[in-house]
């Protein structure tokens, strides 16, 4: 495994820290397309639109397009809803060949309104994938005649899978998000309001969120999309400020809104205790209220409290401890790298899937000389790198999870498959106690990490 | 209810599939290659095609599951993909370096009309294959078939590029297991050993996606066919094929590339269909069947004899493939069960007639769908109408389980909650003791959970 190659074109989407740098400067190439060939973590567009679309419950999402798209991506997220479930259903028009021959269209059209007729749904999101984008079908005209037709919003989500990466399917879903933006009523919506934007309520998060600006006198008016409603968002330009987290999904959308109806945005992030503090503290500045501020003190203050001591006894056990991140986008990484310091441990590999020169600039300030920053990692780089730094474990998702695993390295999933809430204060502790608990496993003892390098 | 959007009234759908019991065939024909030692399949599409595929297998297998992408662009997809996997062929070997590179295709070049068997020959002839490394393909359709129909596609692809033949019988027999779970290769290669039978089993995906936790990766796994074994295929006395839909195809092929004459029989899931694969793999091999195995079949049969009454006309809901539901379904009659209503979204005629011979004089009410609209959404509809008192099928059906309150046994592909399908057969005499197992602790158990206090029984 040490003797893997790098390829020639991947050595400048690597930075191999300090005096041992691959190409010798920090000039890191990104936002490039994978090398074929590649056993990339990275997936399509329509998995991007897809992701940051479906955690709207009251709509139907229908994907145009053979079964695959939309059985692989069947409720996989546990995107929780107060309401409806209608989301947690897998619509498809599973294309056969003859559609792929004769087009698709009238398929779309029956699929469409069989579905309006039976669930009612507050708006409609169709997705094309691949296929689509080659046989032609005119999508946009289906929605606008079903639209006509069914008397609600049908929009189209233009995801094909290979026109670009995921983060053009985010562009296409904040498209399409913009379009419902606008019609409905702004009466009775408090001046000290705000949006939700890029929490997808994974583990109950946005709604723990909601409740810290609740209590902070803060009305939220939509959240986008975690526990999301058609008709909030219809409304959501009657909010002061859009509140943005996980900027690379939702940045598109929140400069739409600012354009168009002028309102500002933030970017902030709930991952550990500081981002937290910030981002309410930002948003309280941001409405100039003397009692927002004291209300702003009192959740702070008591929710810190609450978490200071037991959070102590990890952090003891944690202290030099060494960790691999690879997530999405790199926004993430900023304050998983934050939250570990906190907790004493080391980032010593560090990458994305999709990030861009600024943030690995900021990776590389934040993290220092000798930690490993990599864009678009394969699974043999990430095992190489893992074993080089001696890491106790790895921040990831799915795809990671075993790999990291095999090699007798503790694991902490901070993507879809995360069971409990990471984000907010409460949120801290229990990504403590994961980590926590997959670092100290008993279970290492069985499968020594020593012998690894075997 | 998490599925309260599911109405009791069934209309007829032509345009629409809602919670597919079927995935698409490029999923099938990866998992066919992770079979084969040192192979890498790969993908000749979009990313997110084998981004879907290796995250799902990931979430079953639970292991890390290797797989390469030709990372289609729109360039790819307007000028054909010829360029992108040539590169990846280079770039595979030189990084990753497998003895096999399998490629299937997806619905994206298949629609641009990509050439994969001449863009494969033209890496040959450019020199990009190194000596004695291969590249195997298959054409895998999304929008034909199902996840079933790419994994035969890419068995089929493993017998049209290496069975040979050079007139020399081996005395060995080609066995062609289908879909199914490494335990349950380990299974069916552990029941020809005891019954002393050399045996090829291809694809064989045991020990390499259920590898042991060593503190150690191996990218390439030990497990897995062997190209020596793949080759020598073609000088088998014979092979057997289980399950027609998965494995017919390849078992076809090497009859009519190398003579080697086949058999389709059922996957051995069950009594009856274990007990044809006994006598057939005896017949082929023209060997006994050793006692300890005639022991084994004798405590199958003595579980049914012992629970007999809880068995007894318990009607059963199924979904999930042709291969699996077909041995299933006759083994659920076999023990009195009533297996009431069954789905497959794979399509093919053949499923609707072999159910029908099992069915016909036991269960004739039975309904029985696969292909277009065979969906659970339609699964869950007919439950509503009348109930049953058990589910079996994958992960999925749990939603319909928990809805409507049914004893759930999970089965089939994929699993995404539990684990103990890699490690536990259902198929052999053993795979049919824990089919039966599972069957009754799932039954027993709601039993005393819905005993009242007056009735709750310590012995059962």
């Amino acid at each position: 495994m040490d003797k893997i190659k790098i390829l020639e074109e991947r050595k400048k989407q690597i930075y191999y820290g300090g005096k041992e740098s691959i190409d010798g400067l920090f000039n890191m190439q990104c936002e490039k397309q994978t090398v074929s060939g590649s056993i990339s973590q990275r997936a399509c567009v329509f998995c991007g639109s897809r992701v940051v679309l479906y955690p709207i419950v009251d709509a139907l999402h229908l994907v145009h397009g053979p079964i695959g798209c939309a059985a692989y991506t069947w409720d996989i997220r546990g995107s929780l809803s107060s309401g409806p479930e209608l989301h947690r259903l897998s619509f498809s028009t599973d294309l056969q060949e003859k559609n792929v021959i004769f087009g698709g269209e009238k398929k779309l059209h029956r699929a469409l309104c069989e579905l309006i007729d039976r669930y009612k749904p507050e708006a409609a999101f169709v997705y094309t994938t691949c296929i689509i984008g080659i046989i032609g079908d005119d999508i946009d005209s289906v929605c606008r005649q079903v639209s006509a037709q069914k008397n609600i919003p049908v929009l189209p989500v233009h995801s094909e899978g290979f026109k670009g990466t995921k983060k053009d399917g985010y562009r296409a879903a904040c498209k399409a998000l913009a379009a419902l933006v606008g019609s409905g009523s702004t009466d009775n919506i408090s001046c000290f309001s705000i949006n939700l934007l890029g929490d997808f309520n994974i583990a109950g998060e946005t709604w723990l969120i909601k409740d810290y600006y609740r209590r902070m006198g803060v009305e939220v008016v939509s959240t986008v999309t975690g526990d999301g409603r058609v008709a909030d968002i219809q409304k959501a330009h009657g909010a002061k400020l859009n509140v943005v987290q996980c900027s690379g999904s939702m940045m598109p959308l929140a400069k739409i809104m600012e354009e168009r109806y002028g309102i500002p945005f933030i970017r902030v992030s709930y991952l550990g205790i500081e981002d937290t503090s910030s981002a309410l503290y930002e948003v309280a500045r941001f409405f100039k209220n003397k009692e927002i501020l004291r209300l702003t003190d009192e959740v702070v203050n008591g929710e810190v409290q609450n978490i200071r001591l037991p959070l102590e006894r990890y952090k003891r056990k944690l202290k030099g401890k060494k960790a691999v991140i690879y997530v999405g986008g790199a926004f993430k990484a900023f304050s998983l790298i934050k939250a570990l310091d906190y907790l004493g441990m080391k980032v010593v590999v560090v990458g994305s899937q999709t990030g861009n020169k600024d943030d690995y600039r900021r990776l590389k300030e934040m993290c220092g000389e000798g930690t490993i920053i990599v864009d678009d990692a394969n699974p043999p780089e990430l095992s190489r790198f893992m074993l080089e730094k001696n890491a106790d474990i790895f921040i990831g998702g799915v795809k990671e999870r075993y790999l990291a695993y095999k090699l007798g390295i503790g694991f902490c999933d901070h993507n879809h498959q995360r069971k409990m809430a990471l984000a907010g204060f409460e949120g801290m502790l229990n990504f403590a106690r994961e980590v926590y608990s997959s670092v100290m496993s008993p279970v290492w003892q069985f499968a020594p990490r020593g012998e690894k390098a075997g | 209810m998490l599925l309260r959007h599911t109405p009791d009234e069934i209309k007829e759908r032509k345009a629409l599939t809602v919670n597919p019991a079927k995935m698409c065939q490029p999923i099938g024909a990866m998992y066919a290659a992770l079979g084969i030692h040192a192979c890498l399949p790969h993908s000749h599409g979009s990313q997110g095609c084998c981004a879907y595929h290796r995250s799902t297998l990931t979430r079953h297998y639970k292991e890390p599951i290797m797989a390469a992408t030709s990372s289609f662009t729109e360039g790819s997809s307007v000028f054909g993909g010829q360029a992108n996997l040539l590169q990846a062929i280079n770039n595979i070997f030189t990084i990753y370096n497998p003895d096999i590179i399998a490629v299937h295709t997806t619905c994206l070049s298949e629609t641009i009309g990509d050439d994969v068997n001449q863009i494969c020959q033209k890496a040959r002839d450019d020199g990009k294959v190194p000596e004695g490394k291969h590249v195997i393909h298959c054409s895998t359709p999304s929008y034909v078939g199902s996840h079933i129909t790419g994994f035969a596609n890419m068995v089929k692809g493993m017998v049209k590029y290496f069975s040979e033949s050079t007139g020399e019988k081996k005395n060995q027999i080609n066995i062609i297991p289908g879909w199914v779970e490494p335990s349950d290769m380990r299974e069916i290669k552990k029941t020809a050993k005891e019954m002393g039978v050399k045996i090829v089993l291809f694809p064989d995906t045991s020990d390499i996606l259920d590898a042991p936790q060593t503190g150690h990766h191996a990218f390439y796994p030990k497990g897995g066919v062997t190209i020596p074994e793949l080759k020598s295929t073609g000088e088998s006395k014979f092979t057997l094929a289980l399950g027609s839909f998965a494995s017919e195809a390849a078992a076809k092929e090497l009859e009519n590339k190398c003579k080697v004459k086949y058999k389709a029989l059922d996957i051995p899931i069950g009594l009856s269909a274990t007990d044809r694969f006994i006598v057939a793999l005896s017949r082929a091999a023209d060997v006994d069947v050793p006692a300890s195995i005639t022991d084994e079949r004798g405590r199958v049969v003595d579980i049914i004899t012992d629970m007999q009454q809880y068995f007894y006309n318990k009607r059963v809901a199924l979904f999930g493939d042709p291969d699996h539901l077909i041995p299933l379904t006759e083994f659920l009659v076999d023990i009195d069960m009533k297996p009431v209503y069954i789905v497959s979204g794979t399509p093919g005629k053949e499923f609707g007639k072999r159910m029908k011979e099992v069915l016909k004089d036991t269960v004739p009410e039975a309904k029985v769908k696969n292909g277009a609209n065979a969906d659970t959404f339609l699964l869950h509809q007919w439950i509503k109408n009348e109930p049953v008192d058990l589910l079996i099928g994958n992960t999925y059906g749990k939603y319909i389980a928990r809805d409507e309150d049914i004893p759930f046994i999970r089965m089939g592909f994929p699993i995404l909650d539990r684990i103990g399908h890699s490690y536990f057969p259902t198929a052999g005499y053993r795979g049919a003791m824990r089919i039966l197992e599972n069957i009754l602790s799932a039954l027993m158990d709601r039993q005393d959970r819905d005993a009242l206090e007056e009735s709750f029984e310590l012995v059962m």
